[in-house]
């Protein structure tokens, strides 16, 4: 292909400004971060312009949560149902998600950023040729080089930093957002919308990677019920310190976590790992002991009630973040605070 | 037949230098230079994989990486490891890309390295963390995908995977047909460390250099590599605003603790 082939090939050319929302099922219904999508694509409508839209891929039947869609903030649902599509199914998800994109012109496409999100996001904007961010913790409308664009913002590599990444030529504009970072609305259903079939137009050769079944496990940890956390960093772990932190998480009767170097060391189990390859939380008190506070780390509970950090350096971005922090010797603070937890009661 | 496994890994600070990273204030690319680096971590993982794969069915384990001339040092490890052979990408034209960017010089890199018949990558890395790149790479090569995958089998001769992919609460078990890029979670193994021996040999081994020019025979046009290639821009860098304003406690460990907790129990969040 040549390179006026591929530019003719992107969409950049007659994009409207709409935004499209996919919306994610799990056992028939949508997932919370396709609620917390669709409030903040109506939001960015009313700064920018533009219906909001919702696409649904599933069984038969799965046009039921169109009104639940609708309700939350969609004007229009795009249904593509296949009985063959009761589970995820890479190939087929793909194609069927980018020929809506195709065909319709969103000029923004919103995705969860979870497990199957993640997947499919990036393989759906390869094949438009488009640029996604993953991750992001804010997305706004500004004006940037003299034209209004979604400026999304992600977290930078140190202290409180946040990068602002654009796309300035290619449309759609694709972002992820993990579940929990943005705020829910809450459902209106008075409001009207329309529903749209559409044919799957898929076909054997769309099941290279087929999905057989799907097999539920008790989820261990269950973090994102936990009402307080207590984190740890590598620092910390490494210095023996995760028996004295089960001693402080059982003190306070909280759950352990820790930052993705310790969960790489083997000190804690990747579904304990907070940031942004692993979970976002939002407990009543988080305690994060001995971590210096990357924003990769901090991303994924930025949104606790309360951050306690202690830490061995007081200079240490963590302490920008919290709402109370200690410096010291985690050796010998750490032991202070469970002691006075477990007897003065 | 011996499969043909090529494993993608990176070069990432490590994680004490993270606070060393800077921005280029005229592209607004990221700049590692002269900050220690280590492979990342997941990227091991693979590694790891593709020698099981190789050890249960036999094969070839191919290592590519893309990145300055440096970058050959996790190659080197990888090497030692004991794949068979490795790859870098280097090229001025491949910097300052994104994903998408990334992605389509990496599938450039494969296809002018031969046939393969798996590819395997760390689901994300410890630096980016967007995990886009596998499933880009998919796309550039035309191939299959499973990603956060923590179970592989592949039978002697059989033309498909077995593979267990994680998601929430749970997993799915996808049947794929090679060829795929299969990216790999931390608890498929646990990796190998290099033995003197692995260094010894490793030595011994090939390491190919890869061009802009070999990418472009391999049917990519360099407006599609590095920073022209590459959709998304950093628009700035900025603080954000602080939420939250920190209350130190201080005092001996003690009266720190006990204030701490009186604080706490106060605001009824214990």
């Amino acid at each position: 292909m040549n390179a006026e082939a591929r530019d003719k090939d992107t969409l950049d050319v007659n994009h409207t400004n709409d935004i499209l929302v996919w919306a994610e099922l799990r056992d028939g219904r949508p997932t919370g971060v396709v609620l917390e999508l669709l409030r903040k694509a109506t939001d960015l409508s009313a700064t920018q312009g533009g219906a909001v839209s919702a696409v649904v891929i599933g069984p038969r039947g799965c046009r039921e949560c169109a009104s639940e869609l609708i309700a939350h903030g969609a004007g229009r649902v795009f249904v593509v149902e296949d009985p063959r599509l009761e589970l995820y199914q890479a190939d087929a998800f793909t194609k069927i998600l980018f020929r809506i994109i195709a065909e319709t012109r969103p000029g923004i496409v919103l995705m969860g950023a979870t497990s199957i999100g993640a997947d499919l996001a990036p393989a759906v904007a390869a094949r438009l040729g488009t640029g996604l961010t993953a991750h992001c913790t804010e997305l706004r409308v500004e004006d940037i080089d003299g034209r209004r664009q979604l400026a999304m913002i992600v977290p930078g590599w140190r202290g409180n930093m946040m990068v602002k990444i654009i796309c300035p030529e290619k449309r759609p504009v694709m972002a992820t957002v993990r579940p929990g970072v943005l705020e829910r609305g809450n459902p209106d259903f008075s409001r009207t919308g329309e529903m749209v079939p559409i044919a799957s137009g898929i076909g054997e050769e769309d099941f290279r990677a087929r999905t057989l079944e799907m097999v539920r496990e008790p989820e261990e940890g269950g973090l994102d019920q936990a009402a307080i956390i207590v984190s740890g960093g590598f620092g910390f772990y490494e210095a023996g310190g995760i028996s004295l932190l089960e001693r402080l998480a059982r003190a306070v009767g909280g759950m352990t976590a820790g930052s993705r170097p310790a969960c790489d060391a083997g000190w804690i189990p990747e579904s304990r790992l907070i940031g942004q390859s692993g979970r976002t939380v939002s407990p009543g008190l988080f305690i994060s002991i001995g971590a210096s506070g990357a924003p990769h780390y901090t991303t994924g509970f930025a949104n606790a009630s309360l951050i306690v950090a202690i830490d061995k350096n007081p200079k240490a971005p963590i302490f920008d973040i919290a709402d109370f922090g200690i410096a010291g010797d985690l050796r010998v603070i750490i032991p202070a605070l469970a002691e006075v937890l477990e007897t003065e009661r | 037949m011996p499969l043909r496994i090529l494993v993608c890994i990176k070069q990432v600070p490590a994680p004490e230098q993270f606070d060393r990273i800077t921005l280029d204030p005229a592209t607004g690319t990221i700049s590692r230079a002269g900050i220690q680096t280590v492979t990342n971590p997941l990227d091991r993982h693979a590694v790891e994989e593709a020698l099981r794969i190789r050890e249960a069915v036999g094969g070839v384990v191919t290592v590519l990486t893309m990145g300055p001339p440096q970058a050959r040092k996790c190659l080197e490890d990888a090497l030692a490891m004991g794949a068979d052979r490795g790859m870098l990408l280097c090229d001025t034209a491949f910097a300052g890309a994104d994903t998408l960017a990334t992605a389509a010089v990496l599938a450039a890199g494969i296809r002018s390295a031969g046939a393969f018949d798996l590819v395997l990558c760390g689901n994300e890395s410890l630096d980016g963390a967007t995990g886009q790149v596998p499933a880009q790479l998919a796309e550039a090569l035309g191939w299959p995908r499973v990603t956060r995958t923590r179970k592989i089998e592949v039978v002697s001769g059989a033309k498909t995977a077995l593979v267990e992919r994680e998601i929430e609460g749970g997993f799915l078990r996808v049947d794929v047909k090679l060829p795929a890029v299969i990216a790999v979670v931390k608890r498929i193994n646990r990796y190998r460390l290099p033995t003197v021996f692995g260094i010894l040999e490793a030595g011994k081994k090939e390491i190919a250099e890869v061009g802009c020019a070999a990418c472009e025979c391999a049917g990519l046009f360099a407006q599609a590599m590095g920073l022209r290639g590459s959709p998304t821009r950093v628009a700035g860098v900025f603080r954000s605003h602080r939420k939250r304003r920190v209350e130190m406690i201080g005092g001996d460990p003690k009266e720190a603790a006990r204030a701490l907790v009186a604080r706490l129990r106060e605001m009824d969040a214990l």
